[in-house]
């Protein structure tokens, strides 16, 4: 049965409510712009508690089953609940891994004992989990994984390395693909995927310090480390299809996502108001010809970028370069986001080179540090370039 | 309220039926061949292929229906400048149309009946709107005399040897007038036609010293001054559209030879130096479309409000850059081939340059951007 309009208007008053009530006081220390940069015990510890909030408010998870710990209603509560967060400007919920990956494929294809064991620890951020999928040598090239899982009686023996694992340092639970048979066919089909522990001898993550200074990731080294052999999900072989699928749940409540924000959204009416106050050669910034010609172009990009996302659902739209502006779409909005942020650093005169940590930085480095950040987007998950490649050969039709 | 506030994007099913219809059509009748035979005719355009796109009812598809349009506003046209565009059809359908919504939009409850009528049955109509190169200039010294004679002349006339109809923009008391003349008003010699960088169009200098004007045939009050204004905004609008068809014709023509042509004993298309340019022009095309889309979405027979004039903008602007970029890697991209006259590329290239200098340049509309997103 469908909530009526009154329903949902009536939820979103009361969510409204609750996040003018409940949200945090500004902690006096530097939070994360997103869930690949939590650094800090101190972060974490805020970030943690912020999350068991809102879950304990009821609105984590609305969409995952009640038994598990979730609301069982229907995807649309938390898509309200997401918007009222992000018109709110409340910190992120980082459990991310978890609550976008991990979770919403036990919840399709786990059993009811995994259901049972790992989905509520998710939500309440109890239980943070990351991902190893990506590896040093073979960058986003994730079929390529050469990590080794070795059955040996009751165990998998695992050997091998991983990168840019989020919150790797702070997890106890890892969604693993690696490598089960070395001699398959296709290599796609030597890969299996697993619910691994983290917390066993063997597995170490070391912290990557990043560009911004700061740090969020890990590199993941498994030596001859023992995870028991019903952390397999599904069966050996079938890794490729289930990691793909893992994928599948970024796009939100309705895909599966047990919801809250994941990024602190930054947009150019952002920048524009840090502009406002700045001059050159004595006179408002803003009047300066250059820097309005260049503002513009960035204000049509952003704003091609939503309308590009309304026109991908109109399907008389897009019959001439088919799935053109999906294929295309991380592509133009990590560089868009990442020119932004560098156009608001370069304006910004003597104060554009400082940074986090001094006291005259604007905004205390806020642009600076975005900027840096921008490049998780336009490197993580496919280059752009790669990106570019993907769009020439399979939009354009070039050769590869 | 954020800069980027207005996203409205609609397309219902009659504007999918007219883009259907209007894409096949061009694309049967205005087949490159069909292009290049009237790159030195006059007219530049097939009067026998007028007369269907006449019968189709496109002339009239933005006129109300008293005056024998289909009253579905000039949102509808869009689809079909687009579709020109692609088939780089050139006809006064440009023309014709915007001197249609001109004339329209500065007359609300007055009788100019024959002359929408002559525009909704195929008469080509044109604006004389120009007297230099600058688009953000409005001298106007095109002027009549006590006795209703006009002295002056206009450039960049488009489609003025077709013309059955002149809008002369003019003054009336100190604010701006049209004046409604018809082609055999004209004295002998009037019209010099120019030489256009794009030969697919055809544009003129005209006199008007000398015509005698109709009482009636005078248009002056608030609201030409209104019309005026949306006129530079709807056609940019309209070339914009058009730009759009352009430029999506013009990188499906590099793709294509990108696929076929070997070099070095590979095909050139899987050299990252040429596949990563064509996918910023896809991208650059992609939000001219959502621009152009978006516009049409807000254009309604009413005076353009504030956001369709920033929707209008963001598609010229977006557009035409789209098709210089689409145009000039066309021609680099096909080598030696490119260089000719013969390579279909400078057809492309040469419709950039007319259509980024149709009512106003990218910078033009940027500079007025600057002022509506971020003076407030």
């Amino acid at each position: 049965m469908s909530a009526t309009d009154q329903e949902l208007k009536e939820f979103r008053g009361q969510v409204s409510a609750w996040l003018s009530d409940n949200k945090p006081a500004d902690p006096g220390f530097l939070l994360p712009q997103s869930f690949m940069e939590v650094g800090t015990e101190q972060q974490l510890d805020f970030l943690r508690e912020w999350q068991y909030q809102v879950w304990n408010a009821g609105y984590l998870g609305l969409a995952w089953p009640r038994e598990y710990g979730g609301g069982g209603v229907e995807p649309v509560y938390q898509n309200i609940v997401d918007q009222e967060m992000r018109r709110h400007g409340v910190p992120i919920c980082f459990n991310v891994i978890g609550l976008g990956w991990a979770g919403p494929l036990i919840n399709d294809i786990g059993t009811e004992e995994e259901k049972a064991r790992y989905l509520k620890g998710i939500l309440t951020g109890e239980d943070i989990w990351c991902q190893g999928f990506s590896e040093p040598d073979h960058g986003s090239d994730l079929g390529s994984a050469q990590t080794r899982a070795v059955r040996d009686g009751d165990d998998y023996v695992i050997n091998g390395t991983k990168i840019w694992t989020t919150l790797g340092n702070y997890a106890k639970y890892m969604i693993l693909l690696a490598r089960t048979n070395p001699d398959a066919g296709r290599k796609y089909d030597g890969l299996s995927f697993f619910l691994s522990p983290m917390h066993v001898p063997g597995i170490e993550a070391r912290p990557i310090r990043k560009l911004t200074g700061e740090y969020g990731f890990t590199e993941t080294f498994f030596t001859d480390a023992r995870i028991p052999a019903d952390c397999l999900m599904g069966e050996e072989g079938q890794g490729w299809k289930i990691a793909m699928q893992t994928l599948q749940y970024e796009r939100g409540a309705e895909a599966g996502a047990a919801g809250g924000l994941a990024f602190e959204r930054i947009v150019i009416d952002d920048m524009i108001a840090q502009l406002r106050d700045m001059t050159r050669d004595g006179e408002p910034l803003l009047s300066e010809p250059v820097v309005r010609d260049q503002l513009v172009r960035l204000i049509m990009e952003e704003k091609a970028i939503a309308l590009g996302d309304k026109r991908a659902a109109i399907a008389p739209l897009n019959t001439d370069y088919p799935f053109s502006l999906q294929l295309s779409n991380k592509l133009r909005f990590s560089e868009y986001a990442r020119r932004m942020r560098q156009t608001a650093v370069d304006l910004q005169g003597a104060a554009g080179s400082l940074y986090v940590g001094d006291e005259q930085a604007r905004q205390g480095g806020f642009w600076q540090r975005a900027y840096f950040n921008s490049f998780s987007a336009t490197i993580g998950g496919g280059t752009s370039q790669v990106q570019a490649n993907i769009i020439a050969e399979h939009v354009l039709g070039l050769p590869k | 309220m954020s800069v980027t506030a207005n996203t409205t994007l609609r397309f219902d099913e009659e504007q999918a039926m007219i883009m259907d219809v209007a894409r096949n059509f061009c694309r049967e009748k205005s087949p490159i061949s069909a292009v290049r035979a009237q790159l030195d005719s006059p007219l530049g355009y097939d009067e026998a292929l007028w007369r269907e796109i006449v019968q189709l009812g496109w002339t009239g598809i933005a006129l109300p229906e008293h005056v024998g349009g289909a009253g579905l506003g000039v949102s509808h046209a869009v689809a079909i400048a687009e579709a020109m565009g692609r088939a780089m059809l050139g006809t006064p359908f440009l023309s014709s149309t915007l001197a249609g919504q001109l004339v329209a939009r500065a007359t609300p409850g007055l009788r100019v009946d024959a002359f929408l009528a002559d525009v909704a049955a195929g008469v080509p109509a044109t604006v004389a709107l120009q007297e230099n190169p600058d688009w953000g200039s409005d001298a106007c010294d095109c002027l009549f005399d006590d006795r209703g004679v006009l002295h002056g002349s206009k450039c960049f006339v488009p489609d003025a040897l077709a013309a059955g109809w002149f809008v002369v923009v003019t003054r009336h008391r100190g604010a701006p007038a049209l004046a409604l003349v018809r082609a055999e008003q004209l004295p002998e010699g009037a019209i010099r036609p120019h030489t256009l960088v794009d030969e697919t169009r055809r544009a003129a200098t005209v006199d008007f010293t000398g015509v005698q004007l109709e009482p009636e045939a005078i248009i002056a009050g608030d609201q030409v001054t209104v019309a005026l204004c949306d006129h530079y905004l709807l056609g940019a609008l309209l070339v914009a559209a058009d730009a759009c068809g352009s430029a999506g014709a013009c990188l499906d023509t590099t793709v294509e030879y990108l696929k076929t042509r070997k070099q070095f004993g590979k095909l050139i298309g899987s050299y990252q130096a040429l596949k990563h340019p064509c996918v910023d022009i896809l991208t650059g095309l992609d939000a001219a479309r959502s621009f152009v889309y978006h516009a049409a979405s807000l254009v309604g027979d009413g005076s353009l409000d504030r956001d369709a004039e920033i929707a209008c903008r963001m598609a010229k602007a977006q557009a035409t850059d789209a098709l210089c970029q689409a145009g000039d890697r066309a021609v680099q991209f096909h080598g030696g081939m490119g260089f000719t006259y013969e390579c279909d590329a400078q057809l492309y290239i040469r419709r950039a340059q007319w259509s980024q200098q149709q009512f106003g340049d990218a910078l033009h509309h940027r500079k007025r951007l600057a002022v509506l997103l971020l003076d407030q």
